[in-house]
C-alpha cells in the first residue's frame, strides 16, 4: 500500500537547510496497524505528511497504492487526499459551525457527491463510531472523545486507503483514549491501513508494528527489539 | 462546483450568518456607495430636465433681425440706410449659404411694435399677439397642437385666412359647448377658421405663448400689410453643423449682398441658442460625469472594504481553509469559495442600494409633482441602462475585491494551517 524509498525531506530555513528525513525506507502493507514512535522532532509529522501528499519529499520513491506520488498540481494533489487518505488530527479540526453530521459529510462535499447520498453516508459512519444520537450536534457541545470519534467517521467516509493519525489521543484522558483506540482497532478488523504517530508506548503496543524514527532515520535496530503485538 | 450550486450558497449564507455584524457592516458601505450613485444621477437627471425644460424644443435654430441704420459707408453706400429683410432673400439664403438646413421668413403682429390686433368670436373677444409660420415649424415654436392640426403646405401657397390658436386664447373667444375647430375668428376685421389649438412647451412663458395666434406668414403679410419685408429669418443649420457657423455666413451673405460693410455690427441683429444650450449640456455631460467619479470611488471604496473584510475572513479562517484542503478542496474551489462570499455581500447590498435610491427619487419626484412642478427641478429618475452599468461596476469590483483574499487563500499550506500551537 505504501512503499518508501530512500526518501529525503530538507527545510529550508533562511540561511541554513535541516535535513529533516535522511533516506527512510518504508513498507508498509495493506491491512495493517502501524505506530510511529519517536523524540520530539525526529520527523514523525514531516513524514505523516509525506504519505498524506500534505508535503513533497526531496528526492527519494513514494508509491501510494500503486502510483509514484512526485511533482503533483496542487489540484492533483486534493484528488489524491480526497480519494486516498483519511486524516486524524491531534485537535480534532472540526468545523465549528456544521454539526457533526455535517463535518462527518465535508469530504464527500469535494467528491461533488449530492446531499441526501451525502447524509445517508456520514449518519452510518457516525453510526460506525457510536455517535448516531450526536448528529445535530456542534462540536461545542461534544466531549473532545466524541470530537475524535466524529473526526474519525470523517476520515473513513470517503472509504479511502490509508488513514493517517497524528497523535489522534494527544489531547485525551486516558479513558478517552482507550474508547478513540476501540474505533481505530474496529476499523483496521474492518481491513483499514492505518497509520498512527504517538508518543505513548501504550498506544504503540496496541497496533502490530512499531517504527522508531532517530534523527531523521528508521531507528532498525531498535525496531527489531520491538516486540509484535498482535491485536 | 458551479455558480448554481445550491449547496455552496447555502454554505456561504451559514458562515455569513456566523459573522453577521461583520457582513452587514461591509455590506452598508457598498450599499452607500449605490445609494450615492442612484440618487446623485436621479437629482442630476432632475436637474437637467428642469433646465432642458427651459429651452425650444429645437434648440439650435438661429434668429436674424433687421437692426439699427448703418454707421459705416460702403461701395459707395451712404450712412444711416435702415436695411430691411426681403421675402426673396429666404431662397437667396436657401441656395448661397450651404450650411443652411432650413430658412423661413417670420412676420408677426403687436409681438414688437404696434399693439395686438382685436380678435373677436361671436359675442366675445380679446387682444391677441399674432405670429406668421410656416408647415412644419410647431416644434421651432415650442408647441404642441392639442386638437385640429398645425399650419399645412396648401395653407401657404394659397394663403389661406386659418389660424391655430393658444389654450388661452380659445378659453377667452370660446365657450365649453362652442364646436372650436372650423369656427370662424376675426381678426382686426379679416376672417380666419380655427384649424387648430395648441399648448406650449416652454416652460417659464408658456402663458404668454397660449395667447398667441399662428397665421400662414404669408397671410399675415398680406393681410397686415407688411408684403414688401419680412420681421426676421429663422434658420436651421445642416446636420452637424454649428448654430454659430450658421448665423455667421447667413450673416456675412447679407452684409455683402445689401452692401453693408464688414465692421457694421448692429445692421442686423441675430441670436442662438445652441452656445447657452451647449454650455448647459456641457454642464450636465460634467455633472453627470462628476457623479459617477463620486460614485465609482464610493463604490471602489466599498469594494476595497469588502476586499479588506474578505482578508480577514481568510486570516481567521486559515485552519478552516487548511482543513478543507486536506480533506480534498482543490485551490479553484477555495478560490470560487471566498469570490462568492464577496460577490453576495456586493450584489445583495447593491441592489439594496439601488432599490432605496430608486425609491428615495420617487418620492422626491411625487413631491415635486405634488406640489404643482418646479422650474429647476423635473422628473428626477434612474434609467434602466445606468442601473445595469452600476450593477456590472459592483459586480466586478466585488470580484476584483475578493481576488486577492481568495489566491490567498488558495494558497493556505495546510502543514502550516493545522498544526497544533
Ligand atoms: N515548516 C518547517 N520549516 C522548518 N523546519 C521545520 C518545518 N516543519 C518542521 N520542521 C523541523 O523539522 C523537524 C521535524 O519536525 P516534525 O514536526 O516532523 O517533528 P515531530 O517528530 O512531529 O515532533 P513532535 O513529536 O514534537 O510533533 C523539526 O526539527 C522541526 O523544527
Ligand atoms: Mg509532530
Amino acid at each position: 500500500m505504501i512503499k518508501l524509498n530512500n526518501i529525503h525531506k530538507y527545510y529550508q530555513t533562511g540561511e541554513q537547510s535541516i535535513h529533516v528525513l535522511k533516506g527512510i525506507d518504508l513498507h508498509i502493507k495493506e491491512g495493517e496497524l502501524v505506530s510511529i514512535m519517536g523524540s520530539s522532532g525526529s520527523g514523525k509529522s514531516t513524514l505523516l505528511n509525506i504519505l498524506g501528499v500534505l508535503d513533497s519529499h526531496d528526492a527519494g520513491h513514494y508509491h501510494l497504492a500503486g502510483q509514484e506520488i512526485k511533482h503533483l498540481k496542487e489540484r492533483h494533489a486534493a484528488h489524491l487526499r480526497n480519494a486516498l487518505i483519511g486524516f486524524v488530527f491531534q485537535s480534532f479540526n472540526l468545523l465549528p459551525f456544521k454539526n457533526a453530521l455535517e463535518n462527518v459529510a465535508l469530504p464527500l462535499y469535494y467528491q461533488k457527491m449530492g446531499r441526501k447520498e451525502r447524509n445517508r453516508r456520514a449518519a452510518q459512519y457516525l453510526e460506525m463510531v457510536g455517535l448516531s444520537d450526536r448528529a445535530g450536534h456542534m462540536p461545542n457541545q461534544l466531549s473532545g472523545g466524541q470530537k475524535q470519534r466524529v473526526a474519525i467517521a470523517r476520515a473513513l467516509v470517503t472509504q479511502p486507503k490509508v488513514i493517517l493519525a497524528d497523535e489522534p489521543t494527544g489531547a485525551l484522558d486516558s479513558q478517552t483514549t482507550a474508547e478513540v483506540m476501540e474505533v481505530l482497532k474496529h476499523f483496521h478488523g474492518l481491513g483499514n491501513t492505518i497509520v498512527i504517530v504517538t508518543h505513548e508506548q501504550d498506544i504503540a503496543n496496541q497496533t502490530q508494528r512499531q517504527i522508531h524514527l532517530r534523527d531523521g532515520l528508521i531507528d532498525t535496530a531498535d525496531a527489531a527489539m520491538t516486540p509484535e503485538v498482535v491485536v | 462546483m458551479t455558480l448554481i450550486d445550491t449547496e455552496k450558497w447555502r454554505e456561504i449564507l451559514t458562515t455569513l450568518g456566523q459573522h453577521k455584524l461583520r457582513t452587514s457592516l461591509t455590506a452598508f458601505g457598498v450599499f452607500w456607495g449605490i445609494f450615492m450613485l442612484s440618487v446623485l444621477l436621479g437629482a442630476a437627471k432632475g436637474l437637467e430636465n428642469g433646465v432642458m425644460d427651459g429651452f425650444p424644443k429645437v434648440p439650435n435654430g438661429v434668429w436674424v433681425w433687421s437692426g439699427s441704420e448703418t454707421q459705416i459707408p460702403y461701395k459707395g453706400m451712404a450712412i444711416g440706410r435702415r436695411v430691411t429683410l426681403r421675402p426673396e432673400d429666404v431662397n437667396d439664403i436657401a441656395n448661397n449659404v450651404d450650411s443652411v438646413g432650413f430658412v423661413q421668413g417670420l412676420n408677426s403682429v403687436g409681438i414688437w411694435n404696434g399693439s395686438p390686433p382685436y380678435t373677436v368670436h361671436e359675442d366675445k373677444n380679446g387682444t391677441f399677439f399674432v405670429q406668421g409660420s410656416h408647415e412644419g415649424m410647431a416644434l421651432m415654436h415650442s408647441l404642441e397642437v392639442t386638437s385640429g392640426r398645425y399650419l399645412n403646405l396648401i395653407d401657404m401657397d394659397e394663403r389661406r385666412k386659418v389660424a391655430v390658436i393658444g389654450s388661452r386664447v380659445k378659453e377667452q373667444l370660446f365657450t365649453d359647448d362652442d364646436q372650436v375647430i372650423g369656427a370662424d375668428i376675426t381678426i382686426n376685421g379679416i376672417s380666419f377658421q380655427v384649424i387648430g389649438t395648441f399648448r406650449s412647451l416652454s416652460q417659464g412663458n408658456s402663458t404668454q405663448e397660449e395667447e398667441k395666434i399662428f397665421i400662414p406668414n404669408a397671410t399675415l403679410r398680406y393681410a397686415f400689410n407688411q408684403v414688401g419685408w419680412l420681421g426676421s429669418f429663422m434658420l436651421i443649420p445642416k446636420e452637424g453643423v454649428d448654430a454659430a457657423v450658421v448665423e455667421r455666413e447667413v450673416k456675412e451673405f447679407l452684409y455683402e449682398k445689401n452692401k453693408i460693410h464688414p465692421d457694421d455690427v448692429g445692421v442686423l441683429g441675430s441670436f442662438n441658442l445652441q452656445q447657452e444650450f451647449d454650455k448647459i449640456n456641457g454642464l450636465f455631460l460634467g455633472i453627470t460625469f462628476f457623479s459617477w467619479l463620486v460614485a465609482i470611488g464610493t463604490i471602489m471604496a466599498g469594494a476595497i472594504g469588502v476586499g479588506n473584510i474578505m482578508l480577514i475572513v481568510v486570516k481567521e479562517r486559515t485552519r478552516e481553509i487548511g482543513l478543507r484542503k486536506a480533506l480534498g478542496a482543490t485551490p479553484a474551489s477555495i478560490v470560487i469559495m471566498i469570490v462568492q462570499e464577496a460577490v453576495l455581500i456586493t450584489a445583495v447590498a447593491g441592489y439594496l442600494g439601488l432599490v432605496a435610491g430608486v425609491m428615495i427619487l420617487e418620492l422626491v419626484s411625487a413631491a415635486v409633482e405634488a406640489s404643482g412642478g418646479n422650474d429647476m427641478f423635473q422628473r428626477p429618475g434612474v434609467d434602466f441602462s445606468t442601473a445595469v452599468v452600476a450593477v456590472v461596476v459592483l459586480v466586478v469590483s466585488g470580484v476584483l475585491a475578493a481576488l486577492l483574499p481568495a489566491t490567498k487563500a488558495a494558497k493556505v499550506n495546510p502543514i502550516v494551517a493545522l498544526q497544533d500551537e
